[in-house]
């Protein structure tokens, strides 16, 4: 994970897991643009996730799939809870998650980028929020699988949290779990979130530490 | 939350806080459902499904495709949602939104991580064609749980399916006049749960969407299996919440199955 590597946003971070690879830029709050949009009490949240058409095995067309307007919108409500939007009314705040390449597991790692982008771009939060996804191959619960674990696994549980308030944001399950599997999951989700928030707080400390060097 | 909002937040969660809720059910309630199949004679299968004053349809077409190169003897699913303006004076006419697509990806999920259609079965020819179920969806009526009244309606509709005979003489087939039923092993549910402030409320009405602060649907089989699950707003859940919601869903999957076998009523 890397804070800062870009110079014309509000806010940016860079994420590689794996063979996943994906930047995220933020921008904002600014003002409201068409102005309808604007909210009278608190700042509009807009995301965007987007796989570049490089990204996949097969060329992805550039237009937004409907894979990825969902994914959109979950993102957006995994990082909204986290942000205290209502110190910024009648603003956007645009969050641009860009896959550049894609080994499975591109939600998450959007969302534990995206997050580290909104703390650079100085907007207040409760807490960053981290993902990873439980997934169940050859009958194992295993955390964050690549794309042929995927192809052959029987379940993806994306899970994003706010660690320190241990708060799920986002909760998607595909493929059969029981109950038990379900429970064992988060925890096993809990934990890898815990490390990945450990990785983003020593992004953000040695962002913060080279800009006062500068 | 607008502070219109937030006033009618703060009533129905006064009126949660005695064990009620605003139209008068319990809190683990579902309202009354009700389903009709074969209602569309020119959709090889369709449902009318009604949760209280939430209307549904779905009507399926079956089409003859190519399979999907890495499952080249498998058939297709494909569900699609459509929010008519006729729902709601917030609808639009236009392209499904992003509320649209993610409620038919809901139900598609639910039906097909379920492996409920032995897609095996949807085969003509290897490789070369099988059926594609085309699943379309439509809300008339929006009082709250579109998404529970697409997946039972979805369901209903696969269930009165009938897929015709072929005959098939080495890469070429013949439709005969003869037909059986789309090959069904199990029947996923989906359930949705809201929370508000902290209760949870299952099957809610438009009045108490909006003052949610998230939603959760859980696509469950008789077994206790999820095939599904989504978290749906910008709340926040925690572990204990989602105990309790998988355990509502499954009993209310239940009941909504056993409708679903019934027929209707």
């Amino acid at each position: 994970m890397e804070v800062g590597i870009l110079k014309n946003c509000s806010g940016s971070a860079y994420i590689e897991q794996g063979k996943t690879k994906i930047i995220v830029a933020v921008h904002g709050p600014r003002e409201a643009h068409p102005k309808h949009l604007a909210l009278p009490d608190r700042a509009l949240l807009r995301t965007r996730y987007h796989m570049a058409p490089f990204s996949t095995g097969e060329r992805k067309s550039p237009a937004p799939t409907r894979r990825e307007i969902e994914l959109t919108k979950v993102i957006r409500e995994a990082l909204e809870p986290s942000l205290l939007l209502e110190e910024f009314p009648k603003t956007t705040i645009d969050v641009f998650i860009e896959v550049l390449q894609a080994d499975a597991g591109t939600r998450s790692a959007g969302v534990t980028a995206a997050s580290l982008a909104l703390a650079e771009a100085g907007i207040p939060m409760r807490d960053l929020v981290a993902a990873i996804a439980v997934g169940k191959i050859g009958g194992q619960l295993v955390l964050d699988l690549n794309e042929e674990e995927d192809e052959h696994g029987q379940a993806d549980m994306p899970v994003a949290m706010m660690p320190n308030l241990n708060r799920i944001t986002l909760l998607q399950l595909n493929g059969r779990l029981t109950k038990e599997e379900i429970v064992t999951g988060l925890t096993l989700a809990q934990k890898g979130i815990g490390k990945l928030y450990e990785l983003q707080r020593q992004a953000l400390k040695s962002v913060v530490e080279k800009n006062i060097g500068e | 939350m607008d502070s219109v909002t937030l006033l009618r937040q703060k009533d129905i969660i006064s009126v949660l806080s005695t064990g009620t809720r605003v139209d008068g059910r319990k809190l683990d309630q579902y309202r009354k459902a009700n389903i009709r199949v074969g209602v569309y004679e020119k959709a090889d299968g369709s449902a009318i499904v009604s949760l209280g004053n939430t209307v549904v349809v779905a009507g399926i077409k079956l089409e003859t495709g190519e399979p999907f190169p890495d499952t080249p003897n498998e058939g297709v699913l494909a569900v699609n949602l459509e929010l008519l303006p006729h729902a709601s004076p917030s609808f639009e006419p236009g392209p499904p939104d992003e509320n649209a697509i993610e409620m038919a990806r809901i139900v598609d999920r639910g039906i097909r991580e379920s492996k409920s259609i032995k897609s095996s079965e949807l085969c003509i020819v290897p490789g070369k064609k099988v059926w594609i179920v085309y699943v379309d969806i439509s809300a008339m009526d929006h009082d709250g749980n579109i998404v529970d009244a697409a997946g039972l309606a979805a369901m209903a509709a696969l269930l009165s399916c009938k897929i015709p005979d072929v005959r098939v003489e080495g890469e070429e087939f013949l439709r005969l006049d003869t037909k059986k039923p789309i090959p069904l092993v199990e029947k996923p549910v989906p359930v949705t749960v809201a929370k508000i402030g902290d209760y949870l409320v299952v099957d809610p009405t438009l009045a108490e969407e909006e003052v949610s602060d998230v939603k959760v649907t859980v696509t469950t089989l008789e077994s206790g299996v999820v095939s599904s699950i989504q978290k749906s707003g910008s709340g926040t859940l925690t572990e204990d919440d989602v105990r309790k919601i998988y355990d509502l869903a499954l009993e209310k999957g239940r009941e909504l199955r056993s409708l679903l076998s019934a027929g209707g009523e």
